[in-house]
């Protein structure tokens, strides 16, 4: 089938939603996963960031395959949306929702919403060019402890991560089950608690990553 | 009991259309839906108003003609129910009705309630169907069919081809009732030969006809009157990935 096909047709876009959806689902776990070692103390997240900045080669192969499946995401997502608003061009004066969630219908708000947080958190982690000013460990490594701790200690970095977070809830909380449903892995024995496991996946990982800003503004477990 | 309704009206397809409120007295709980609304034409006939349009034809839900979104719900507030088999007992004295069309881009408005929907017979003729050759008829029970695929594929022949499904989805998108039909043939025999390309022509033929996409919303399965799960976009979806290795022709 050519590709041509596949980026016009119904289901072929939503394939390639589903399938840069998962990618970025993978790397949102994997990245919560590192963040935990925060928990480890300086020590446990310092050494964390040093391994990763050993694999650089491969980092940098990591960093433009998520560049493209963001990219992608956000293509076929802005064109989906755009074609579903006209195909309902008068609204309806009552329309219930019986089944579908807030969620679910504002995926492109959360997107976009994500979208900015991605390129606020890059400024601020990645290029350092927004937050406290920080030292450098050997070389020119930053002590991301440091980093971090500073940065949550002000309640406006602290609250904008928790913002973004609950964003991502959102966004999961409807993405997750729908990436079983797009690639066919559903049916009527599954149907029925797809959606609560997307929901308890979503609040899983959104609250693994909101525990960090909120522990460390509020001075627990990490001094 | 009395009631207010506040119907959709629309002189033709240019118009812009608007809600117009009437006034619905002395109805029965045990009348229909549209028995009620024969009730109001009459009384609006004989205001010199004229009456409103609305589509209907067997009244007993099994040809699904009637379409009308009661408020916010097409079909109405009773699961698994047409418009002509709702009963007045599903509303209180006093209760406001909204009355709308199905809205799709898809379905222009003919005249007040009533929709074109010959889009849907299109998506049918793009590939909702199996060839047979001409010939001889061949034996009833020739091809053996599990009864598990007969029962699947039964449950997906049970759309009427109203349309709701359509009216209800935030994206205008007419995703089950194109599943319900590759569904159905994909899981008999007789469809199972032309089930790759069926899929791709007709979820082609569906963003051509201006429905939306899938966004796995759920409203149509609340909406259908048939009770179509969306098993059968899951399994259309499933179609799909599998039609892709077979390399797909536009057109012939
Ligand atoms: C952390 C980043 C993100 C993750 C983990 C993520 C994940 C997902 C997943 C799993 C889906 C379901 C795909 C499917 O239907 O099978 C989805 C859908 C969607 N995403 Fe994202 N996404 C992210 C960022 C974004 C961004 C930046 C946008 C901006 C446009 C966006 C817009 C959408 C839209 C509009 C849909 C719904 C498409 C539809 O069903 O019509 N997402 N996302
Ligand atoms: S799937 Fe249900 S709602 Fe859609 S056309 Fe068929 S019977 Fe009507
Ligand atoms: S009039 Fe035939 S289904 Fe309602």
């Amino acid at each position: 089938m050519p590709l041509k096909h596949l980026i016009r047709s119904a289901v072929g876009r939503k394939l390639f939603m589903a399938a840069t959806g998962f990618i970025l689902f993978g790397f949102v776990v994997a990245h919560l996963l590192g963040n935990l070692s925060i928990y480890l103390g300086a020590d446990g997240i310092n050494a964390y960031a040093r391994h990763l900045h050993q694999l650089e080669p491969l980092l940098w192969v990591f960093r433009l395959g998520l560049l493209a499946a963001v990219g992608l995401h956000v293509l076929f997502g802005i064109i989906l949306t755009l074609e579903n608003r006209s195909a309902r061009p008068v609204a309806y004066k009552r329309k219930k929702h019986p089944r579908s969630s807030l969620a679910g219908r504002t995926m492109i708000y959360s997107g976009l919403l994500l979208a900015t947080f991605i390129g606020l958190h890059l400024l601020h982690f990645t290029f350092r060019t927004i937050g406290p000013q920080i030292e450098m460990l050997n070389g020119d490594m930053p002590n991301v402890f440091r980093m971090i701790v500073d940065s949550f200690r002000q309640a406006g970095y602290a609250l904008t991560y928790v913002a973004a977070m609950t964003v991502l809830f959102f966004h999961i909380s409807h993405g997750f089950a729908s990436l079983f449903q797009t690639s066919g892995i559903n049916n009527e024995v599954t149907l029925p608690w797809l959606g609560r496991l997307s929901r308890t996946v979503a609040i899983i990982l959104a609250a693994g990553f909101v525990s960090i800003p909120v522990l460390i503004f509020f001075g627990l477990v990490i001094k | 009991m009395d009631l207010t309704l506040h119907v959709w009206r629309q002189k033709g397809p240019k118009d812009k259309g608007k809600l117009a409120t009437y006034k619905a007295t002395d109805i029965s709980p045990d009348m229909s839906f549209l028995e009620m609304m024969d009730v109001v034409n009459e009384g609006l006939i004989k205001q010199g108003i004229e009456p409103v349009a609305f589509d209907h034809d067997c009244r007993e839900g099994i040809c699904g003609t009637c379409s009308q979104v009661i408020n916010g719900d097409p079909h109405g507030p009773q699961a698994k129910t047409t418009v002509c088999q709702l009963h007045m007992r599903q509303f209180k004295d006093g209760d406001e009705i909204y009355i709308e069309p199905w809205r799709s881009r898809a379905f222009p408005v003919i005249r007040d309630l009533v929709v074109d929907r010959s889009a849907m017979d299109r998506l049918i003729q793009a590939g909702g169907y199996v060839s047979v050759s001409t010939g001889g008829v061949p034996d009833a029970n020739a091809i053996l069919i599990p009864k598990d695929d007969a029962e699947t594929a039964m449950d997906a022949a049970e759309c009427i081809g109203c349309g709701a499904c359509v009216a209800a989805c935030p994206n205008g998108s007419a995703m089950l009732f194109v599943a319900s039909k590759v569904g159905q043939l994909a899981k008999l025999p007789q469809g199972r030969a032309e089930a790759a390309r069926r899929v791709c022509t007709m979820t082609d033929a569906m963003i051509e006809e201006g429905f939306g996409n899938c966004s796995n919303h759920y409203d149509c399965e609340a909406a259908c009157p048939k009770g179509i799960s969306v098993k059968f976009i899951a399994q259309l979806n499933r179609e799909y990935i599998m039609a892709l290795p077979k390399g797909y022709k536009e057109k012939e």
